[in-house]
């Protein structure tokens, strides 16, 4: 069974983002850059798959600028087989990540796609859902738990208050949540055999899909700033607080 | 233009999440639609019926849209749309889970988690965590848009729309509901909780944690969160986890315990109305956001607290 995952950098979930003065975007300039959080699950779930001996193979891909060879390098290290770069300077939008994906699905014909439920940069959460539309495949999204046996996934999905599970029928689209594994880091000889694995480059215009942006950035500024408040000098002091001057309790 | 909302609901009662998306929808158009879509959702259809600025509410029944397949909202959303010029749901695990299939079907963007409505074109939503507002003006002719619910105010009650049921769609064919299984829990949902006791890294063990922030919570009727240094070291479950990975919560008060206040922590609580930060260390980043600070060790302060609201009548 070949196991597909997308994977994209991101800034690093450590660093602030700070937004640009001129308001056109956040600096990207000289700042650490890492695998997006969600996506770096996706990947040790699809390793872990290959050392059950379910997924034969794990093909790891990344759509945007060279710099994203790290990442993939990245996904190399963790366990996957090969990775291929879609390589663009463009931002794209998830329903053109989702079109790339399907062209990319449609050369490669994975039996599961497992992929980060969201971005930690864009925050939109739509990819695996459009893929899964434009693909005609079986979604199911925000997995805490996953277990492949035949041609069939049996995931179990955060839900709001608890946990939903189904079983789909695969080919199929399963996104990663928080609690799904705890990524592994890739050990320093791994890191060096990762470096010899195939990284396969194609151009995102070789690809021939329609990538235009639907959405036009007017502006992007700082949130409102929270000015710290003062302090209290003792519980009782908060709660009266609380109480009369915030009136919240 | 007509706008359609689809409802928040467990298929019993209606949640605040739709009357708050219904304020949203009310800022594009005045003909405003609501869609319950679940199993043996009459009543909640009757209470959507009852929101203020709504012209009529749909009602779909099957037992695939009782579970919530996302499958079947969207064959059941799309022939819907020519009618309609924008669909807003609330962003919810749910809301996110089937909206975009919507969009992708339509061929549009999905415009996610907006917290403002600048005009019927252009939106404001956040981005990398909420360190950022990005306002973008769509091209699409048809919007697909999720809507972060905690912004909004709830549209009052008042009004007396019609029901009208129309069918449901076929039963998706390669996704099958195996069960559900959610958490009886006397507290409320972290995600809608108006009051949020939170616990960090200084708690040291899991025992510590429930010895000291679930009395707390329960005191205060309020859910329970955790940083997510308290999650990796094991002394709280995952699904506590508030933050950029995490949970994003904007509750009225937000108690913070404990927890230094890393950016990650930061993204996911500095939206609440009111923030609360107890912490030994004067130079905890967290105090930089915090209404009010208490520099104290958590071990006498909560006890003390817990004290100061039993004689303040909690």
């Amino acid at each position: 069974m070949k196991v597909l995952v997308p994977v994209k950098r991101v800034i690093d979930y450590n660093v602030k983002a700070r937004v640009k003065p001129d308001q056109t975007g956040v600096d990207l300039a000289n700042v650490k850059m890492s695998m997006n959080p969600f996506c770096e699950i996706a990947v040790e779930e699809a390793v872990r798959l290959k050392e059950k001996g379910v997924a034969t193979e794990v093909v790891a891909v990344s759509i945007g600028p060279s710099q994203a060879q790290e990442t993939l390098r990245t996904a190399l290290a963790m366990g996957a087989d090969r990775a291929i770069l879609v390589q663009t300077a463009e931002d794209l939008e998830p329903l053109a990540v989702a079109k790339v994906l399907k062209a990319v699905i449609a050369k490669e014909s994975p039996d599961l796609v497992v992929m980060g439920k969201q971005a930690i940069d864009g925050d939109n959460n739509a990819t695996g859902q459009m893929l899964a539309t434009l693909l005609d495949w079986p979604q199911a999204t925000f997995a805490s738990a996953l277990e492949v046996s035949g041609n069939k996934a049996k995931v179990t999905r955060e839900v709001d208050g608890g946990l939903q599970t189904l079983e789909i029928d695969l080919p199929g689209i399963v996104t990663a949540d928080l609690r799904l594994n705890e990524p592994r880091y890739a050990s320093l000889p791994n890191i060096m055999k990762a470096k010899k694995k195939e990284l396969a480059v194609e151009e995102l215009a070789s690809l021939g899909v329609d990538t235009a942006p639907r959405l036009k950035v007017v502006k992007v500024t700082e949130p409102p700033k929270r000015s710290g408040g003062i302090k209290v000098e003792s519980a009782a002091d908060l709660v009266s607080k609380l109480k009369t001057e915030a009136g919240v309790l | 233009m007509a706008v359609l909302v689809i409802a928040d609901h467990d298929n019993a009662t209606l949640k605040d999440n739709t009357e708050k998306t219904v304020t949203a929808a009310l800022k594009l158009s005045s003909d405003v639609d609501v869609l319950v879509a679940g199993k043996g959702a009459k009543g909640v259809a009757d209470a959507a019926a009852k929101i203020t600025g709504v012209r009529k509410v749909l009602l779909a029944e099957s037992d695939e849209l009782g579970e919530g397949l996302a499958e079947s909202m969207e064959a059941l959303v799309v022939p819907l749309m020519a009618n309609y010029d924008a669909v807003l749901t609330p962003a919810t695990s749910q809301g996110k889970n089937f909206s975009p299939r919507i969009a992708a079907k339509l061929d549009v963007a999905q415009i996610s988690e907006i917290v403002e409505v600048v005009d019927a074109n252009t939106f404001v939503r956040p981005i990398y965590a909420g360190n950022a507002l990005e306002t973008v003006q769509s091209s699409d002719a048809k919007k697909v848009i999720t809507v972060r619910p905690t912004v909004f105010k709830a549209a009052a009650d008042g009004g007396s729309a019609t029901v009208e049921t129309i069918p449901a769609p076929a039963a998706p064919a390669k996704t099958h509901f195996v069960d559900q299984k959610l958490v009886k829990s006397a507290r409320p949902e972290l995600s809608g909780a108006k009051i949020v006791v939170s616990g960090g890294r200084a708690m040291g063990s899991a025992e510590e944690f429930q010895r000291v922030i679930d009395p707390l919570a329960d005191k205060l009727g309020a859910a329970v969160g955790a940083s997510r240094a308290a999650v990796d070291a094991g002394y709280a479950p995952n699904d506590y986890q508030v933050g950029q990975t995490g949970k994003v919560v904007a509750p009225e008060l937000y108690i913070a315990i404990g927890i230094s206040g890393a950016i990650q922590h930061l993204a996911g609580m500095k939206d609440s109305k009111v923030i609360v930060a107890i912490n030994k260390d004067a130079d905890a980043p967290i105090f930089q956001v915090a209404d009010y600070g208490l520099v104290a060790d958590y071990k006498t302060a909560v006890p003390e607290l817990m004290s100061a609201l039993t004689a303040a009548g909690k």
